[in-house]
């Protein structure tokens, strides 16, 4: 673990300082992990696809509309203009650069919706992920630092949701309770899914927080007469935080292709929004006449999933060079 | 160990308890019911049809029923599908599912592992990093975007495989579904393969076995492989919870008539009894199955003590 760099006794620190010029130089952690990170050229290219697609994906919608008049949810007034396209064609079959990744049944520009669904996946995941990060640093923090009774009935009603089948559970509570707003489908969605991914969240902070919780500056904080819940807010999770952020790295994947799973089944994001799962949706349904409406969408999310999943390893390995396997 | 099992076996009846009870609540606490869902029938028959299923009753004597049925594994008739009861159609649809997560998982282990290993004995040569690469992109291909894509290809264009159907087992038409459904497990058993092989080739016992002069084909076999598969065999349970989850997406993709295709037409229709019997199938095999996984851990490693 990277925090065994404030661990060793000055002797240790010593002889390291002498071995190494770099930690004369003064190197933080951050840097030094900035460093290795910027070294693993398949997280670099992760890094580059992931802020690419997530600014073509805010931007590119405003900038379409702008520049042809097509949005998302626009079916073309021209009745000749309600087809599938195929990419880069215009209606009299010849070369044009109006639909790049062509349109679907109605007419709509494909590149918009992908991009429109892209605001969506990545808010869901986004916001998912942060509401995982919430449950589970509190819940795992809380039973780290409380340990004993408390903290093995805490893990215990961790081991015992970790074996429900909770996308069972998930699926039904979405089926039975749609919203009654395509915005209130959303916030269910940030909750379902926040909701049932913060277990292993809570596990990590949770190791951690045992191993921080009986250093000095625990001790002085609480001889000082801090409040527990202060201690573990202001002084355990902050120091936590490496593995966290890694963890929380890979679990925006995870959750894009739940959400995208969810949608994938009429259950998740619901028109006029869209999202790449309910696009790739709506693709497969045409499948063997307009292959495109599948292709692009699915492209698209299965290139951003790539490149989330090695920016975390990346991630991982450059800030927990220790936990890395050769 | 004995204990350990026993303890295991009677914590699944509360927690079976617990999934039971709040799929029951859900679909009693949402708006509408099975009968507003579809088409609308005259009151005089819906009365009759209520008092037919028990549903004019108060909540509490339904939700006695729930549990009673549940506990004789017996939950009544679907409400959809007329007067055929629900464990009927579970054990129509079971063997669809189950051949075909059998198939895929057992696709994954070999295609898995075999990579796996092949990796992390030629660590850093290019056979490692192409298979990596390989299990990356098999991670973040969602099986509803690689499914369609297959068909297109081998279906639609090729005309070499079947693009929907069901002809059980061993048949042309389960190669495309249990391709999509493994493609994800292939790639992560492969990914924990290499690592946990990765570790185990750097411990003691192989020095040991090294040094004892078995051949290298004998430590690999014999020694390592047992030790490496460890984190595999930890993720047969929760594999399995996602191999549900797959099937639901694969069944749909191909038209399977699998439990995962019944369980979210019984969800959009609320088809009460199906719903909660599905569930209630797929906690309990669920649970058994990580209980048998922990189980299994004592017999591949010896130095797991319960």
């Amino acid at each position: 673990m990277h925090d065994d760099l404030s661990n060793q006794d000055p002797k240790a620190e010593d002889l390291r300082d002498v071995g190494s010029a770099e930690l004369i130089a003064g190197s933080s952690l951050g840097r030094d992990a900035w460093r290795r990170l910027l070294k693993n050229r398949l997280a670099v290219f992760g890094m580059v696809v992931v802020i690419t697609v997530t600014l073509a994906s805010l931007a590119g919608p405003s900038v379409i509309e702008r520049l042809t008049g097509q949005a998302y949810d626009v079916i073309p007034k021209d009745a000749r203009m309600i087809k599938s396209f195929p990419p880069f064609r215009s209606p009299d079959g010849g070369f044009s650069w109006s639909h790049p990744m062509g349109t679907d049944t109605v007419g709509r520009d494909i590149l918009a919706r992908v991009l429109s669904g892209g605001q969506i996946s990545l808010m869901v995941a986004l916001i998912a992920t942060l509401v995982s990060l919430l449950i589970g640093v509190s819940y795992g923090a809380t039973a780290g630092y409380l340990g004993g009774r408390i903290d093995d009935l805490m893990m215990r009603i961790v081991d015992v949701l970790y074996s429900l089948p909770y996308v069972i559970i998930v699926i039904v509570l979405l089926a039975l309770l749609p919203a009654k707003t395509p915005t209130g489908q959303l916030a269910q969605l940030f909750f379902a899914l926040g909701a049932v991914s913060w277990l292993t969240m809570a596990r990590i902070v949770r190791g951690q927080v045992m191993s921080l919780k009986n250093q000095e500056f625990i001790l002085a904080a609480r001889a000082t007469g801090v409040s527990t819940p202060k201690i573990i807010f202001r002084h355990l999770v902050p120091n936590a935080l490496g593995p966290v952020i890694v963890y929380a790295t890979l679990t925006v994947p995870t959750v894009m292709l739940s959400e995208a799973f969810l949608s994938f089944l009429g259950l998740g994001v619901r028109p006029p929004r869209v999202s790449w799962g309910s696009l790739a949706a709506e693709g497969a349904q045409s499948l063997a006449i307009y292959p495109w409406q599948l292709i692009f969408p699915g492209l698209t999310m299965a290139l951003m999933l790539f490149s989330l999943n090695f920016l975390g390893d990346g991630l991982r390995d450059a800030l927990d060079p220790q936990m890395r396997k050769e | 160990m004995l204990r350990f099992i026993i303890r295991r076996v009677v914590i699944i009846i509360p927690m079976l308890f617990i999934i039971v009870s709040l799929t029951w609540a859900l679909i009693r606490l949402a708006p509408g019911n099975f009968y507003t869902a579809d088409k609308k029938l005259a009151p005089a028959i819906e009365q009759n049809l209520r008092e037919k299923y028990g549903l004019n009753q108060p909540w509490y004597i339904q939700y006695r029923k729930v549990l009673w049925n549940m506990a004789r594994f017996d939950f009544g008739n679907s409400l959809k599908y007329e007067g055929q009861s629900v464990n009927r159609i579970l054990f129509r649809a079971l063997p669809v599912s189950a051949t075909l997560g059998l198939c895929a998982y057992l696709l994954a282990l070999l295609v898995g592992i075999t990579t796996g290993t092949l990796a992390a004995l030629k660590q850093n040569s290019w056979i490692d990093y192409a298979s990596m690469a390989l299990a990356m992109i098999g991670i973040s291909i969602p099986n509803f975007v690689l499914g369609p894509l297959l068909v297109l290809i081998f279906a639609l264009n090729l005309f070499w495989l079947p693009p929907a159907l069901w002809n059980g087992f061993p048949s042309k038409s389960l190669v495309l579904p249990a391709l999509t459904l493994s493609a994800i497990y292939i790639a992560y058993i492969a990914r924990l393969t290499r690592s946990g092989m990765l570790e185990v080739m750097r411990s003691d016992y192989i020095r040991t076995a090294r040094a004892k002069g078995l051949s290298e084909r004998a430590v690999v076999m014999r020694h390592a492989l047992r030790g490496g598969l460890l984190p595999v065999v930890s993720f047969s349970g929760p594999a399995l919870a996602f191999l549900i989850t797959g099937t639901v997406v694969v069944e749909r993709v191909f038209a399977l008539p699998g439990l995962g295709n019944y369980f979210i037409n019984a969800c959009f229709n609320r088809d009460e009894p199906l719903i909660i019997g599905i569930v209630a199938f797929i906690a309990v095999s669920v649970l058994a199955f990580n209980l048998l996984v922990d189980i299994s851990y004592g017999f591949i490693d010896p130095r797991i003590r319960y």
